[in-house]
């Protein structure tokens, strides 16, 4: 029983610990980057007059929301890179990396679009008709007057996504890429279930989403447009 | 803000740039879709042995059928447990003691702040290290204890939000009458909040159903074990077979998104609450949501 309160692993692991926390850093700022450029030209095509467009980004938000994350990054795993084949890089690892890293974007951005949608919506009809009326087009309307307004309004529910996105690269362990889980896993089957491996780990991310939540909580106070 | 304020109804010009337009696009996005389909046919994919298994009935009653039953049991349990998760734990940031309210909030917010998967992992594992003795805790176990604490957490939050929604003079008209605090809960609160909760309690539902999914790193045997690893291990068509599991996910979720959205619709022109909609919980500390 003295051993259920041992937390020499941690200390013993610490190293492999951190690798694993900055494998996952690395995962979510790289996919949070490309889901925001992702997400972005998925909103444009879901308000632009262009109704081919509308239906390709309804379609692509409608499949990927609503499809496993778990799934996806099998696909991209086992399907596209194990059976088809196609390598992103010669060097395993950073095949599964960047394979990972495109499954968790490819799933994000589409909560990136729906999030920028609905600050679209935020921003005041008349906005939008001052912009036609001063005679910009879609295009110049949406850069320059509608879609700052709609990022700040969105920040908050961006910070929620990017602190989800942070949670779910847990699951690129089915994708063969190690980080935090994988190793919290590893250690499950050296040492057992100890809780405070498991509290560690637990630590580990809050000490990731917490503060991001802080951050963007307060970045969207300050970045609010005053109406 | 509807998206036609973006842009004039077109004129002649605009109306000519935006089928040219529309040509473009569509030759792109017929284009994207041809390089797909032309690659997955140079793979060989479409090979018509590596479809045809969906065609047979015993693979359908004997794999995708058990497997889909096997993913709704997780999730239906779950979700009851994570209901009833959620109340507790909901009521309980609301009340009025301290020693309930700070308890409640701190397991509240660590169970939403940690990634489900570590639960799982804990789940699957912690009980026989712990114990000392050799238990074995079943998949289908450590996958609803943890869509459960992790699910019931977020529910904790809409019920709060629910209650909170509710306007101030509702529950000071019960207070007044002379009912209290347990009256005012039952008879006032809860059932005005309970309208403007089911929107977010269903959205949650398609998050907790997505979540199942999860029951394949552990070996849990649901749709996705099935579609992904036993079906492609008898005919070897993985790529079919995760198109095949995708659509059926795919088909549950819409239906599932679509009754939220009806029943927000709905509850948004009810006259039987006074409380306004509420919207997905934040995730830690912001607000919006998704998962």
């Amino acid at each position: 029983m003295e051993s259920l309160l041992d937390f020499s692993p941690l200390v013993e692991e610490f190293g492999t610990i951190l690798t694993g926390f900055w494998s996952t850093i690395r995962l979510t700022l790289m996919s949070g980057i490309l889901a925001l450029i992702a997400g972005t030209i998925l909103v444009a095509m879901r308000v632009s007059p262009t109704p081919v467009l509308r239906a390709a980004g309804t379609i692509y938000v409608n499949t990927l929301r609503n499809t496993p994350l778990t799934l996806v990054l099998l696909l991209c795993a086992l399907g596209l890179s194990d059976t088809l084949q196609l390598h992103l890089s010669t060097d395993s690892p950073t095949n599964y990396y960047w394979w990972a890293t495109l499954g968790l974007s490819a799933y994000t951005a589409a909560f990136v679009c729906e999030a920028l949608r609905a600050g679209i919506n935020t921003v005041p009809p008349g906005q939008a008709e001052a912009a036609r009326a001063i005679g910009l087009t879609f295009p110049q309307s949406l850069r320059m007057v509608v879609l700052p307004q709609a990022f700040r309004s969105v920040i908050a529910p961006l910070g929620s996504i990017f602190i989800a996105l942070t949670k779910n690269t847990t699951i690129v362990i089915v994708a063969g890429y190690i980080e935090a889980s994988s190793v919290m896993k590893q250690m499950f089957d050296d040492y057992g279930g100890t809780l405070p491996i498991f509290l560690g780990f637990a630590i580990g991310y809050m000490v990731l989403t917490l503060p991001t939540g802080f951050l963007f909580g307060r970045l969207a106070k300050r970045m609010a447009v005053i109406r | 803000m509807s998206t036609s304020v973006l842009f004039d109804v077109p004129g002649p010009r605009a109306r000519l740039r935006n089928n040219v337009l529309t040509l473009v696009s569509a030759v792109v996005v017929l284009g994207i879709a041809y390089l797909l389909i032309k690659g997955l046919a140079d793979k060989g994919q479409f090979a018509g042995r590596l479809w045809e298994p969906f065609l047979r009935p015993e693979v359908w009653t004997g794999q995708i059928i058990p497997g889909l039953v096997a993913t709704l049991e997780a999730a239906v349990v779950s979700a009851v447990l994570a209901l009833v998760f959620g109340i507790v734990f909901g009521l309980g940031r609301l009340s009025d003691h301290t020693w309930i309210r700070v308890p409640a909030g701190a397991v509240v917010e660590f169970f939403r702040a940690i990634p489900l998967l570590l639960l799982i992992f804990f789940a699957q594992a912690g009980p026989a290290t712990i114990s000392g003795y050799t238990v074995s805790v079943p998949a289908f176990a450590a996958v609803v204890i943890g869509l459960t604490l992790y699910n019931g957490s977020v529910l904790a939050e809409v019920f709060r939000a629910g209650i909170h929604a509710v306007p101030k003079g509702q529950s000071e008209a019960g207070y007044a009458l002379g009912l209290r605090k347990g009256g005012v809960m039952r008879l006032i609160l809860l059932p005005q909040a309970t309208t403007a909760m089911m929107p977010a309690i269903v959205s949650q539902m398609v998050v907790l159903l997505k979540d199942t999914a999860l029951g394949w790193v552990i070996a849990y045997e649901e749709l996705l074990n099935f579609g992904l690893k036993q079906i492609p291990a008898n005919f070897g068509n993985l790529i079919p077979s995760a198109i095949v599991i995708s659509l059926v996910y795919i088909a549950i979720n819409l239906a599932l998104g679509h009754l939220a959205t009806v029943l927000e619709r709905r509850s948004r022109r009810s006259r039987r609450t006074t409380a306004t909609v509420v919207g997905t919980p934040a995730a830690v500390g912001v607000g919006g949501g998704m998962d």
